[in-house]
């Protein structure tokens, strides 16, 4: 007896378009706000009133675009970097685990030298986060290259190592000695913290870093050879070994750079807004740092702006908090609303739904 | 009158873009071989794909002996008595031939299908061993596997999808006489190829796909291969121009007893392979797919990294722990046989696949910066040298038909005016139009100094092509031989030797 059934299945498009690839974000945003908006009515709260002070009133302000964008840093960094490795195919999930580590190699000249006035204990601290970071993601690169160790994996881990590493340093070895006994680091002398430029504002050195760099890394991905390459290699790993791309210096190359930008962005943090190394030093920029990476289409100008629109939510949620009296975990939420929304776009730029009817003969 | 046994009346086919099939009319009658011909992309697959079931049409009528049928799917067209043998056989390589078997069948008791198996094999003469592992068979054998597996299920119609392309020689010959034999019992063979002649000796009729619509219907013997050919390209061929071979002294290639392990499971390790190629002359390298072809042109090219022993040299110079940049810096390139996603970037553009493997040695680089108005200048004289039919040099790769791609990247490479070029299956899958340039090409290259070497399973482009002729066999390669005095029946014998013993054959033929 025949047996008929009905069922969705998703058909390839022939040609995805490239105007959709930047539409989703857009959309990904409006839907999120839309079902932001829901939430909020769910919780008994003005939709209108919450998604302004969630998404507008950060931006209504000088200090507000301030903050904004020293919140955006870090993320941006983070963003270009892990841009990078995902063109190529290199997943490093562990972009946390290596702020940390560029926190916390970058601050070891501020603490030994709490006193210092020279400086070039800055540019010294710099050097050492993105070296932190470097070699926080150099295990997975080593393991990866030696061993073809599954990269997600072991960088994820590590995130935890080095977070119960700066645990450790902070409530023991390096706990400030005039810290009461609370778990934090001697607080930087102000040679080992970043200029700020504008008094009243928080907006300082590492914020303009975190802007020029992604410009510096757009050109060197369209104009040089290293762009290309890790083009090829994201799309075509057989035509990138035949051209003579070598694996191992792209799965070496790749990560160097998201753990340098991760480390950088890690010390950045600790010499500026903080001042001090303290247990919790990321709000989670390395996993958010993903969501960025995604949201600019994985291109540098886009990390760019994904970084200050994810950077929103952020001030938003914490303005929610004072005025609205919202949980601090809807911040949370909207940053993976926005994932899910971005993520089924693009499945559906690249391929559409489709009713196919399957007819079973019984033998 | 007896009806015809499969009647197509008016199929039409559409697809987004591209009317694949377009009022096909098609009667194949009962005890009959009739061939289905057409160059890649004239909607051969796609009408066999509806009288199997995978497609449906979107217009036109399939009669059954005499009768409309609707064929939902393949388990519909097996119970109407039509069987498929594909070119890429649905095999699971770790299994027996047995099991192979079995899986394609209703569940039964195996030492009856056992027994069944090797009564319809020995009927046919198709020697088979129930119980060796397919990875360790030859692609004659793995096709008698598909043909028996067939068989079983007692079809009235077959349909063989470029069943001789794997053969040798003798092997395509005991695969005729096992479909005459099928043929008299009054079967009908629906049998697709490009290879004029065994359709011409093995098939009663004949029609003929162009363009997605049915263009001639022809008894086969009444035409010679030419006439066959201009049916299917839809004008005149011009055969091969015959060249004056004046091998020089100097060599660009010397391979010396290079053995390199496989890098894929059940893959053919490349063992104590020996041959040069001079300067101003082709040598060809034939053999069946998987004996070791793509092996060894990776160890060419030094993509996979350097071989366990052996060496190579390119002008003169070791290269054997040289990376494939290197290489080319000295002077070689090198045609993969994969084009889309080694040879080429689906998703890049002409102008970026240029850069590809042109980008070091024609100096688009300076500091780490690509020039890009170089290297478009680069792609455009491609464009225009070798007629490659695109929109224009930023069209995506995979906007290309294979044979306008395959020309693209034989001209990128020839354009860099080589020392040595390596090609593998130059004009596999390409029409005969792109497939004369690219020899034609090949053969002004070395016509001017440079040494070829050609991988080809295509026996009649081996032997119009090249000045000697060397066959790779389970990763050995016998030694090379002057064209003029080997025989492709001597060519075939070792593409199907097992038992290797080196030029042993070649000597005594």
């Amino acid at each position: 007896m025949p047996l008929e059934m009905s069922l969705l299945t998703l058909e390839a498009r022939a040609t995805p378009s490239v105007s959709a690839a930047w539409l989703s974000p857009l959309l990904a945003l409006t839907l999120t706000a839309i079902t932001g908006a829901a939430i909020f009515l769910i919780m008994g709260k003005s939709p209108g009133i919450a998604l302004y002070i969630y998404f507008v009133e950060p931006l209504t302000s000088w200090s507000g675009l301030s903050e904004v964008l020293v919140k955006a840093g870090p993320l941006i960094l983070i963003g270009v970097g892990l841009s990078i490795g995902f063109r190529a195919g290199i997943w490093n999930i562990g972009a946390e685990g290596q702020f940390i580590a560029g926190a916390l190699l970058g601050s070891a000249p501020a603490i030994f030298f709490y006193e210092s006035v020279n400086p070039l204990i800055l540019p010294l601290m710099m050097l050492l986060g993105i070296l932190g970071g470097m070699g926080w993601a150099a295990i997975p690169a080593i393991l990866k290259a030696r061993f073809n160790a599954n990269e997600i994996l072991v960088s994820l881990m590590l995130v935890y190592v080095a977070e119960l590493l700066l645990i450790h340093l902070v409530q023991g070895p390096w706990r400030n000695p005039q810290g009461w006994g609370f778990p934090g680091t001697r607080m930087f002398p102000d040679a080992a913290l970043l200029p700020v430029f504008f008094a009243g504002y928080r907006i300082h050195l590492g914020t303009i870093i975190a802007i020029v760099v992604p410009l510096l890394v757009w050109f060197a991905l369209a104009k040089t050879q290293f762009g290309f390459q890790i083009q090829v290699f994201g799309s075509a790993p057989l035509a990138a070994r035949h051209a003579g791309i070598g694996e191992k210096r792209m799965i070496w190359v790749t990560l160097m750079i998201g753990g340098g930008l991760a480390g950088l962005a890690g010390v950045i943090e600790a010499s500026s807004t903080i001042g001090q190394l303290v247990p919790k030093i990321s709000p989670g920029y390395g996993f958010t740092a993903i969501i960025v990476a995604f949201l600019g289409r994985l291109h540098p100008v886009g990390a760019l702006l994904a970084g200050i629109a994810i950077a929103v939510t952020y001030i938003g949620g914490e303005g929610a908090q004072i005025s609205a009296g919202l949980p601090k975990a809807v911040t949370g939420l909207f940053q993976g609303i926005i994932l899910f929304y971005l993520l089924a776009f693009d499945l559906l730029t690249r391929y559409r739904l489709t009713r196919i009817t399957i007819s079973k003969n019984a033998t | 009158m007896i009806p015809a046994l499969l009647e197509l009346r008016g199929i039409q086919k559409i697809f987004p873009g591209c009317i694949a099939n377009d009022d096909i009319d098609l009667t194949i009658a009962p005890g009959e071989i009739h061939a289905l011909l057409g160059e890649n992309g004239a909607g051969k697959s796609t009408l066999v794909k509806m009288i199997y079931g995978v497609l449906r049409p979107d217009q036109g009528e399939i009669l059954w002996r005499g009768k409309s049928v609707q064929i939902d799917n393949p388990a519909s067209a097996r119970a109407l008595g039509i069987g498929m043998v594909f070119q890429h056989f649905s095999l699971f390589e770790s299994m027996t031939t047995l099991e192979n078997v079995a899986l394609a069948l209703p569940a039964q008791n195996l030492d009856l299908l056992r027994a069944q198996l090797e009564k319809t094999a020995n009927e046919y003469g198709l020697k088979l061993h129930p119980d060796r592992y397919v990875y360790d068979l030859s692609m004659g054998e793995r096709q008698r596997i598909e043909i028996v597996r067939c068989l079983l299920q007692d079809p009235k119609l077959i349909i063989l999808d470029e069943p001789t392309s794997v053969l040798t020689p003798q092997e395509s010959d005991v695969l005729f006489e096992t479909l005459r034999k099928l043929v008299s019992e009054g079967r009908s063979i629906l049998y697709i190829s490009h290879k004029l002649e065994e359709v011409r000796a093995l098939c009663g009729q004949a029609t003929i796909l162009r363009g997605g619509k049915r263009v001639d219907n022809c008894v086969p013997a009444e035409e010679t291969a030419q006439s066959l050919a201009e049916k299917m390209i839809g004008r005149r061929v011009e055969p091969l121009q015959n060249r004056e071979a004046s091998i020089l002294k100097q060599k660009r290639l010397i391979v010396s007893n290079l053995s390199k392990r496989s890098d894929e499971l059940h893959g053919t390790d490349i063992q104590d392979v020996t041959f040069t190629v001079h300067a101003g002359e082709i040598l060809g390298i034939a053999g069946i797919a998987g004996n070791g072809q793509t092996e060894l042109m990776a160890a060419l090219t030094g993509e996979t990294g350097p071989p366990q022993s052996g060496s190579i040299e390119i002008e003169t110079q070791d290269v054997t722990a040289m990376t494939p940049m290197d290489r080319r810096q000295l002077g070689a390139v090198f045609v993969p046989e994969e084009r889309i996603g080694q040879a080429a970037v689906s998703n890049l553009s002409l102008v970026q696949n240029s850069f590809l493997t042109a980008g070091k040695r024609m100096g688009f680089v300076s500091a780490g910066i690509i020039d890009w108005s170089a290297v478009g200048a680069y792609t455009g004289h491609i464009l225009d040298r070798f007629d490659v039919r695109a929109t224009g040099q930023n069209a995506l790769a995979s906007s290309l038909s294979g044979g306008n791609l395959q020309k693209f990247i034989v001209g990128r490479e020839i354009l860099q005016a080589p020392q040595l070029i390596v090609v593998s299956q130059p004009t596999w899958g390409v029409d005969a139009g792109a497939a004369a340039a690219i020899h034609e090409q090949i053969q002004e290259l070395v016509a001017n100094g440079a040494g070829a070497l050609v991988i080809s399973q295509d026996l009649d482009e081996i032997f119009s092509l090249c000045d000697r002729i060397a066959v790779i066999s389970q990763g050995r390669l016998s030694t090379p031989r002057p064209a003029a005095e080997i025989t492709t029946e001597a060519v075939g014998l070792l593409m199907g030797a097992s038992n290797h013993a080196s030029g042993d054959v070649l000597a005594n033929a």
